[in-house]
């Protein structure tokens, strides 16, 4: 057990990440500072004015408005930790990143207590989804069965490929009631509310391998957690996130797309889990 | 209409006891059930405490009491659902059942009308009917733990949509804390009233003690923020009850069924009136706390506060500003930039005026006298351990940090830093300070002592582990303490070093109740003024006279906190005692 704090910070697998963690150590150690200084005056005055040292009070406050002057001086600290060294990382500002022609898509659907995910396939578009075609068991996304753009679409449950270094903007909605998309290692969290969707955009730094090794155990994976209570199981509503290299990747999608003979399938008979 | 007093006998006191309009016997009666409150909270989480820290494991010593087939702690395990009860129920109990009745309904009811000299509050009957609503709701909120289903599960915030299609529980907790909330209104309108209606002859604004500014401005942010809160708490109802949906976004599948209702509701809509209430309750814990720590601290330094003016301004531009902050709770909303960026702004803006009350506290002591009694001690230490948990805030408010931190144990330590060290330490340095008014009798000094070492230790010792494992991300109201993550398994020690130190916080919370019992009977006896303070509540005597407080109706002939005066004869002068 540690008792450095940024110590017990997830392993940082993201760009924007390494920001976030700069302006967390940056502020601790200003409020650190703070803390100290006016600790070492709290404890000098209570030893100088004791009351053996010190019988009688004086009878008057020293003068001074320098207290507004220290208050102003906190507020203009605060207001630079905000602008001078937080610009351009503000959570909303994660998700308005538009997406580029590089980027990759995914929708994300939470529900009591999975996390189901859903590519756009070959054509880079999703097909169509609404709450009537919801089946937990065949289609739990939603993809409407007529739309053509849906037939190459890829859904996995409860695990996330991603491609390393490459930005992906994931579209949040949920079915049911409130749930946090939180990933600790790419400093990812966002609330997924029904009736809503909500973008976040970031980029992985981090290889799944690459992960591995670092941590030294051969199954650690990167972790989706729920971050808002959602219900009884909420403690358990975990997901993985799988990074693999460029070419890995598209083996991967190619691999998981969709033949005409799957349509007959059960849609959970081959997969992975 | 005055209740009998001639009443003899055991019944006829009981009867006195429970009818009574006395604002000293109404606040008595708040402090002795929010004091309870606070220790049904704090057992609820010592149950979930042992949970997160030893997952799935047999209670120590009570578990063996429970079957296997009980339906919450089967073989003295708490099942998850029952853990997310005694999670809400911890948070509303100790929220408004325990902090805001003691430090309002109790040290408000108590000290203001004292404070003022006058002989009750503006309305007695309605203060009567305000403890009459908390207690219904406490024992509502305390009696949905006995129905099928049990009691609510969603959080204190209870969020729709899960509070709306979650077990029966929940619509009782709205009815409630209904009732509590109605009851924060009428004690509201009642200390307002009061401050504004009653003050004694010469007692002008600027000579009020601290202590009743805290109470005035906490008062305003009771009556403009609780109404919303109690449309909110209805409207949910009627999502649950009638079917409505001002909550409840079109299109909602739950365990794969459509949802049968009409939709077109929002669930964000629920947050802003929510925290349109419990951002500003935060100040209404805060202020009075405030107000107790500046009372304590001129009586325990024998000189004036350092700034009373700027505390006052500073507390009023407090209130005002925590109406505006309330979405900094929302920054993973989705709610966009525009508002993120606005909520920040005011959330740093209002830093400003805490660290003028703060500094103008720490300040005070400065060229004092300095008398380490057991009310100042826990005064003292109410400075630093507000002070962390104020700074750990900054973090939070930007929004850029609070992607990592919101909604984890950081977030939990550091509000648990703001009232339980902070804001609970300032009301027991009041309970210390005022008992000698309300009994006669002092506290005993050794057991004073004896609670407060072992207790800002064990505060410290549960919440800066909290602190240092939502570091690690690991999410607040998780059933088995972050075992299901291997980020949270990483962190998972720290349970235990938390929840030992509950454990022993539990343990010395003794010293406190044998010392609260004892000194009512064998505590020393004491005069009037017992720390030779100057506001007019020590003019009364001990214990104040029934119904009229004062022999004579005093009147204020200086400031409320005049000490140390050049050329007096004593270092303190009295308010009542006309210049010579």
């Amino acid at each position: 057990m540690s008792f450095y704090p940024f110590s017990y910070f997830p392993t940082l697998a993201s760009e924007h990440g390494a920001t976030i963690d700069q302006l967390t150590v940056a502020i601790f150690s200003f409020i650190t500072i703070v803390f100290i200084g006016w600790l070492v005056f709290f404890a000098y005055t209570l030893f100088r004015f004791r009351s053996g040292k010190s019988p009688k009070a004086q009878a008057r406050n020293p003068r001074g408005r320098w207290v507004y002057g220290l208050a102003a001086g906190i507020l203009v600290a605060e207001l630079f930790i905000h602008y001078g060294l937080g610009a351009g990382v503000g959570a909303s500002q994660l998700s308005a990143i538009s997406p580029t022609a590089d980027t990759l898509q995914v929708r994300v659907v939470a529900q009591q207590f999975a996390w189901n995910i859903h590519y756009p396939g070959a054509d880079g578009i999703f097909g169509r989804t609404a709450p009537e075609f919801y089946n937990d068991q065949s289609n739990p996304v939603g993809i409407d069965p007529d739309d053509e753009l849906g037939k190459d679409d890829i859904v996995t449950f409860k695990q996330l490929y991603l491609p390393v270094n490459k930005p992906v903007r994931i579209e949040l909605t949920s079915k049911d009631v409130i749930h946090s998309f939180f990933l600790p290692e790419f400093r990812i969290k966002q609330d997924v509310i029904p009736g809503m969707e909500i973008p976040v955009t970031f980029v992985p730094t981090m290889t799944t391998e690459a992960f591995r090794k670092l941590k030294g155990s051969e199954t650690r994976d990167f972790e989706i957690a729920c971050a808002q209570l959602c219900g009884v199981t909420h403690y358990s509503m975990k997901g993985t996130v799988r990074v693999l290299e460029k070419g890995a990747f598209n083996a991967w999608l190619i691999e998981k797309a969709p033949t005409e003979s799957d349509d007959d399938d059960d849609f959970w008979a081959d997969d992975d889990f | 209409m005055k209740p009998s007093t001639g009443n003899s006998g055991a019944l006829g006191k009981i009867a006195h006891f429970f009818f009574s309009t006395d604002h000293k016997v109404v606040a008595i009666q708040y402090v002795v059930s929010a004091l309870i409150m606070l220790f049904v909270g704090f057992l609820f989480m010592l149950l979930m405490r042992w949970q997160l820290a030893y997952p799935f494991q047999s209670l120590p010593l009570i578990g063996g009491w429970f079957p296997e087939d009980h339906p919450t702690m089967p073989g003295g395990v708490i099942t998850a659902n029952f853990y997310n009860q005694l999670g809400a129920m911890h948070g509303t109990i100790m929220i408004f059942l325990a902090v805001v009745p003691l430090a309002v309904g109790g040290f408000g009811t108590y000290l203001v009308p004292l404070m003022l000299g006058a002989t009750g509050l503006a309305f007695p009957r309605l203060s009567k009917l305000g403890y009459w609503c908390y207690l219904s709701g406490t024992l509502i909120l305390l009696g949905s733990f006995f129905l099928p289903g049990g009691a609510a599960n969603s959080g204190w915030t209870a969020y729709p949509p899960l509070s709306v299609i979650e077990n029966a529980g929940q619509t009782t907790w709205l009815i409630g804390v209904a009732f509590v909330y109605f009851s924060s209104l009428v004690l509201s309108i009642n200390i307002l009233t009061t401050i504004v209606q009653l003050r004694c002859k010469g007692l002008g604004f600027m000579r009020l003690p601290f202590f009743v500014w805290s109470q005035l401005v906490t008062s305003v942010l009771l009556l403009l923020a609780f109404p919303p809160l109690v449309a909110a708490a209805v409207m949910q109802l009627l999502d649950r009850v009638l079917g409505s949906s001002f909550f409840l976004p079109s299109g909602l599948v739950v365990s794969g069924e459509a949802l049968d209702v009409s939709g077109g509701g929002s669930a964000l809509l629920w947050q802003h009136l929510f925290w349109f209430l419990a951002h500003p309750e935060v100040y209404v814990l805060l202020l009075p706390a405030f107000g107790v720590v500046a009372e304590v601290i001129a009586a325990n330094t024998r000189k004036p506060l350092f700034g009373y003016k700027g505390m006052v301004y500073s507390s009023i531009f407090l209130g005002i500003m925590s109406m505006l902050v309330w979405a900094h709770h929302m920054f993973l909303t989705g709610m966009g930039i525009t508002l993120s960026e606005f909520f920040q702004i005011t959330t740093i803006i209002i830093s400003l005026p805490a660290v003028i009350v703060a500094t103008s506290l720490v300040v005070s002591l400065w060229g004092g006298s300095i008398r380490f009694s057991v009310p100042m001690l826990y005064a003292l230490a109410f400075l630093p351990m507000f002070g962390i948990g104020g700074l750990t805030g900054l973090p939070l408010a930007m929004s850029a940090t609070n992607i990592m931190l919101h909604d984890t144990y950081y977030v939990i330590g550091h509000f648990h830093y703001v009232v339980a060290p902070g804001i609970l330490f300032a009301l027991f340095a009041g309970i210390y300070h005022w008992y000698p008014k309300v009994t006669g009798r002092k506290m005993n000094d050794r057991l004073g002592r004896w609670h407060f070492w072992p207790t800002l230790i064990c505060m410290n010792g549960i919440f800066s582990h909290q602190i240092l494992q939502g570091f690690a991300g690991v999410s607040r109201r998780l059933y088995d303490g972050g075992e299901s993550y291997a980020h949270g398994m990483e962190a998972f020690g720290l349970n235990s070093g938390a929840t030992w130190a509950a454990f022993g916080l539990l343990l010395v919370q003794a010293f406190f109740i044998v010392n609260f019992f004892y000194s009512l009977k064998w505590g020393e006896k004491v005069d009037r003024n017992p720390w030779k303070a100057t506001s007019l509540e020590w003019a009364a005597p001990s214990p104040p006279l029934p119904e009229v407080n004062f022999e004579t109706p005093p009147a204020a002939y200086r400031d409320a906190m005049t000490y140390s005066e050049p050329g007096a004869e004593k270092d303190y002068s009295p308010q009542w005692e006309p210049s010579s």
